[in-house]
Order: structure tokens, then sequence, then C-alpha cells
């Protein structure tokens, strides 16, 4: 699989449970080599579309290929060659490092099974804790092991779920640090996450909501698809601000970003002169470009008033 | 990629190798495995009592006259005995209680009637399978007065004396397999498949909805591996500690209880093969129904009260009525018991056995059909 091709590619992924659609005709495509953002709010579907691409769940509507397998019919071929790692810990704590990846390498038949476990307990600077078992292991140990057991069988594709919730931020950078490293080897990567720096670090992203993808593209095409123009405040009493701007029509999100307030709509000039009445002293307004977050909350918001 | 839809034994070995390792840290479980059949055994040391009724008899009536027909009616009459079977040799009627398909063999001899009339005080032999002393007692017990009375019709006038004080039979028992009608003979082989079903169904039912519970099921599905290659290698272990058990009861049945080992133990090792097996598979198939880890004991509880009380252990089997005879037939500890027994107390061969193997064999492939079958490859 050369870069540029494409790794997924699916159209029209639907699931329902019940009278609930949680993945709503969605349509991805993924090239090889790339990192892919996967983002929504709880509940928004990532899952059970990473479960359907990977054949835990079966679609009820939908086709395309994964790694040129049939998403649907092929779910045996894909699944020896995609990592999936699961939101939740999802390795045996009972066992102890070095047995889960034992354990992992057999159930793919991976070849010269001894020297890739130890290999890979090797690459994970894990070798001193091979004996202890995964129960035992703090939250970012337990990341690093569950990353090196789906890498153990050398998947050409990695479903990441949420790899780095409830994991402190040295070791989300060390995280992310290694999953470049990994894509620069043509490995491609399609990953859900909550944090907006996560996101920037993906080459490009989708965001989805309530089953349906709202927007999909690099980080540039997605905040200029959300069209949000944005104004940054500075002045003593941000929060009384924030609300008294929350009510004015013609501003549709005021967010306190630390020392500043951004403000935004995706009306520009409906947007400006609403803020005319308070750019005055002691406030300090300029116009700042949309950062991701401000688009995303704009869909977020967007899609609750749709509803 | 068709090498991923072929059974792996790498992965089976993989499976079963894990399911060691994680018994080994288990020792709450491992204990338990141990400890019940122990424990089981000091307690069980009575025996319930019952006043079985209709146990069905086979007749050898080589006498001619009528005083043979008047005793047999009245046994009949007694409600104790059902006649269902007229031998023609003693062999015939011994196999018949080896077997297990007669509770007694009645023998009125030759010329019964007329040693009877002469005062001659002819023999009636009655021989009974007292591998369970409580399902025969009470009918052993009536004979006597039964005899008695029978006869009374009969022995008027000038023949009254013959029903003098000694009476006018000379009753003669034999209770066969456990001649001194030890409960325990009958309780402790018995106590081996109860203790087979009741860990056999709970461990396995465990060993999967743990997996569910816990969130690795998810991870489990997302390899490769075959859903018989996950049920296959989750049966595996549970038969080695299955045969653990077996021999903690069978050195206990010897050493504490006494338990005459008539048949061959090599035998009740091949059947009991079968009899965990379809524990097992009944535990798988409980596993895919139940949610979580307390569900499938509560499962296990449902299978095992009807087990523990209409297999012919709590209670002797016919004196059940017929529905639950019935549901009695469909278990297999029902005939497990009846195999362990006729082993270890009648010296049964396989050709004694063959028939209850068999339905053995039908329930353990049932239970796996649907277990298999029931096992879902998604999370849907």
């Amino acid at each position: 699989m050369k870069n540029g091709e494409s790794v997924i590619e699916v159209r029209g992924m639907t699931k329902r449970f019940g009278e609930l659609t949680a993945v709503d005709h969605v349509d991805l495509t993924v090239a090889a080599g790339e990192i892919y953002g996967f983002l929504g709010p709880n509940g928004s579907g990532k899952t059970t579309f990473l479960r359907m691409l990977c054949g835990l769940l079966r679609a009820d509507d939908g086709s395309g290929r994964v790694l040129g397998h049939d998403v649907i019919a092929e779910s045996e071929a894909i699944k020896r060659e995609v990592g999936y790692m699961t939101q939740r810990f999802s390795f045996w704590e009972d066992l102890s490092i070095e047995e889960n990846l034992d354990f992992v390498a057999r159930m793919y038949d991976v070849k010269n099974r001894r020297q890739t476990v130890r290999e890979s307990i090797g690459q994970l600077g894990l070798a001193e804790r091979k004996d202890q078992l995964a129960g035992q292991l703090s939250g970012g140990w337990k990341q690093r092991l569950a990353l090196a057991a789906c890498l153990i069988h050398r998947p050409k594709l990695l479903l990441l779920d949420e790899p780095t919730a409830g994991v402190d931020p040295k070791a989300r950078r060390e995280f992310w640090e290694q999953i470049h490293q990994l894509a620069a080897q043509a490995l491609t990567f399609l990953i859900t996450t909550h944090y907006m720096d996560e996101a920037e670090r993906c080459q490009r992203l989708a965001y989805i909501s309530k089953g349906k993808l709202l927007a999909a593209g690099t980080v540039d095409e997605v905040i200029s698809g959300v069209g949000l123009t944005t104004w940054s405040v500075r002045g003593p009493d941000l929060a009384k601000l924030a609300e008294q701007l929350r009510k004015t029509s013609g501003v549709q999100q005021a967010v306190a970003f630390g020392n500043s307030l951004h403000v935004s709509s995706n009306a520009a000039a409906a947007l400006e002169r609403a803020i005319a009445p308070f750019r005055h002293e002691p406030y300090d307004w300029r116009q700042i470009p949309s950062g991701l977050e401000d688009a995303f909350i704009s869909l977020m918001d967007h899609d609750k008033s749709a509803a | 990629m068709k090498k991923s839809h072929k059974f792996s034994y790498q992965r089976l070995r993989g499976i079963i190798a894990k399911e060691f390792t994680q018994m080994r840290r288990d020792r709450l479980t491992f204990a338990m495995m141990l400890g019940i059949p122990l424990l089981q055994l000091t307690l069980f040391g009575y025996a319930i009592n019952s006043d079985p009724r209709h146990l069905p008899a086979a007749v050898l009536l080589a006498d001619q006259g009528p005083q043979g027909r008047t005793l047999l009616y009245a046994m009949k009459n007694s409600t104790f005995f059902d006649f269902i079977r007229q031998v023609k040799t003693e062999t015939e009627g011994r196999e018949l209680l080896e077997r297990g398909q007669v509770q007694f063999v009645v023998n009125i001899p030759e010329n019964f009637s007329r040693d009877l009339l002469r005062g001659d005080r002819p023999e009636v032999l009655v021989e009974a399978d007292a591998t369970d002393p409580v399902a025969t007692g009470t009918a052993l017990g009536s004979l006597g007065s039964l005899f008695d009375t029978a006869l009374q019709n009969d022995l008027k006038g000038s023949l009254a004396t013959l029903a003098g004080t000694s009476g006018p039979i000379d009753l003669r028992v034999h209770a066969l397999y456990n001649p001194e009608v030890v409960t325990q003979y009958n309780i402790v082989p018995g106590l081996m498949g109860v203790i087979l079903t009741m860990t056999m169904v709970m461990i396995t039912g465990l060993a999967i909805t743990r997996e569910r519970e816990r969130g690795t099921m998810e991870n489990l599905l997302s390899m490769p591996t075959r859903p018989s290659e996950v049920l296959i290698g989750k049966i595996v272990p549970y038969i080695l500690v299955g045969y653990i058990q077996i021999t903690v009861i069978l050195i206990a049945a010897s050493f504490l209880f006494h338990v005459p080992m008539e048949g061959s133990i090599i035998l009740l090792g091949v059947v009991a093969l079968v009899f965990i097996a379809a524990n097992l598979a009944m535990g798988i198939t409980f596993s895919t129904i139940a949610k979580n880890q307390l569900q499938a004991v509560q499962m296990t509880f449902f299978f095992f009260l009807p087990s523990i009380l209409l297999s012919g252990f709590m209670f002797p089997f016919r004196g059940m009525p017929r529905w639950a005879q019935m549901l009695g037939e469909v278990l297999p500890l029902t005939h497990f018991l009846r195999i362990v027994r006729g082993i270890l107390l009648k010296g049964n061969g396989i050709a004694d056995v063959s028939l209850q193997l068999w339905q053995l064999a039908l329930f353990a492939l049932v239970a796996l059909t649907i277990g298999i079958k029931r096992y879902r490859q998604t999370l849907d």
C-alpha cells in the first residue's frame, strides 16, 4: 500500500440499535500513511463506527473497502491486518505484560513469536516490568502496553479509540511522537479523540455528531468550512461581558480562553454590528483567525439548535 | 487470506495456556474447585427418607399352582411392586438387575404351591438392587407381613395351622451390590456427579462471562480467533480440573467411606469425560445468555437444583412422580449417577452402561451445538 492510496474507503456506513441510529450514512476516506482524527462529542457514534470497520459490529448499511478487503464480507481478513485499541483497557489484568503480548502474538499466528514478543517489550522499554501484572500498571503504562499489543502482528492500519484518555500530558506527548514515527513507516492511523491539541496533530479530521458526519478535511479546511469570524477581547471582568454578549443577537458564541474571550459567528457583518456597543475602553478588541476549537464548538452548537 | 478461516492449533494452545495462567492467579476459584468436593463429602453423611412405590420387578415363576400367583397379586396390590417382566432363568433376572431395568427379581420355585400346602415352608427368593438402600428399604420391609397375610384366604380350615407363628413361607432376601445396606455407598459415588455438575457448569459459565464483564471480550473478538477455538480452548483446561475432582472423590470414597470398587476405574474415567463435556457445554451455553458473572452463577443454580433433586441423587428416582422422572431423564446427572453406581457397586462393563452413555453424549452434543451457534463473533 503506497502513500496516497486509500486504506479506508467506505460509503454510507450505518448502524442502528433499535430506534437509535448510532451511525448514519457516514462516508470516510483515509489515505495510506495518514494520521486521521475522528472527533465528536460523547455518544456521537465514533466507537460504533470504528467497531464496524474492524468487524466487531455488523453494519446495517454501507459498503466499501478497508485495506482492499470488503468491509462487510471480509471482516476476517481485515482483522488480521488491523490493530484495534479499545477505549477501555481491554487486556487481561491478571496476566503479566509478557503473557499478554505472548497471547496476542499467538492469536495472530505471529511467526518467531518469542523473539517478536521480546523485541516488542524491549522497544517499549518494558523489559524490567515484563513480569508485572497488567492490572497493576498505571494509566500511561497500560496505554503503552495496549499499543505494543496492537502492533505485535505488524498491522497496516491502526484504529485507536480515545487512546490518551486518562493519560498524563508527558505520556500523551510521547505517545503522539510515537504515532508520528510509525506513520512515517507507512502505517495508517484512525484516532478518535476529545482533545483539540491532539486533533491539530492529525493530518486530516472528521467531525461526527449524533451519527452524522458534519465536517471533514484538513484542519484549515474544517475551519474555513465552518465559515466562522472570531474576535478576541481582553479587559477586566470578562465573565460579565461574556454574559452580556451571549444575550446579544448576532453573537453565536462567547467562550473564555485564558485571559481573553473569543466571540464568534458565521455572519461577519452581523457580528461586527453586535459587538460595536462594547468596543470601547477598557476593552481591547482584535479580529483573529478562528481556531479548531471555535469551529468545533460552533458545529456542536449548530447541531444542538438544529435538534 | 483464506488461511484465517482455518482452525489454528497455535491459537487454541494460546487460549488454553492463558486460561491455565488465569486459573492459577485466581486463588479463590482454584480453592473452590478443590474445596467443594471435600466440603460436600464431609457434609453428606446422611440420606433422605422417602417411600418409593411402583418399583419395577421381574418374576421367575416356576410354580404351576395357584398360590404362587396369589402371592404375586398380593405383592402387586401392595403398590410397592410393578411386575414388568417375566424371566425364564436366574441369569436373565440378574442381567436386568445389573442394568438397573428392574429393582427386584422375585423367584418363586417349582412346586411352590405343593410344598406350601404340605407345610414344607417353601423358599421364596427376592433379589434386590440395593445400591440405593432408601429405594428398596420400605418395599423389602413390607414383604414379611405381606407374605403372611397374602395366603390367609388359601390357608383356612384344616390348613390354618400352616399360617402359624413361623410363617408359611421361607422368605429369603438378597440385597445385591450393597449387602450391608450402607447409604454412603450410594451417596458417595453420587456426589461425584453432583460435584462435577456444579463446578463444571459454573466454571465455564464464569470463564466466558468474565471476558465480557471485564471488556476483554471486545479485544478477543477483534482478533482473528474462531468461536470453536475460543470455546474448546475454554473447555480443555476444565476437563483436567474435573479429573482432579474425580480423583479426590475416588480416593475419599475408597479410604474414608470404604465404598467398593467393583468395576473398571478406567471405564469410569472414559465415561466421566462425556459427562464432564456435557456439563461444560451447558456452562458455555449459559455463558452465551448470561450478561455478567452473577447471572452465570444464578443460571448454574437453576440447572443444579433440578439436577440434584430429580436425578435420583437425593430421592430415589423410582419414587418420584412420572413427570419428575421425565424431567430427570433429560438431565446428564441422572445418567451419570446410574453409570457411576453401576460401575462402582455392580461392576458394570461397557455393554451395561452404553445406553446411559449414549444419552449423555447426545446431551453434550446438543448443548455444545447451541453454545457454538449462540456464541457471537460480533458485539451486536
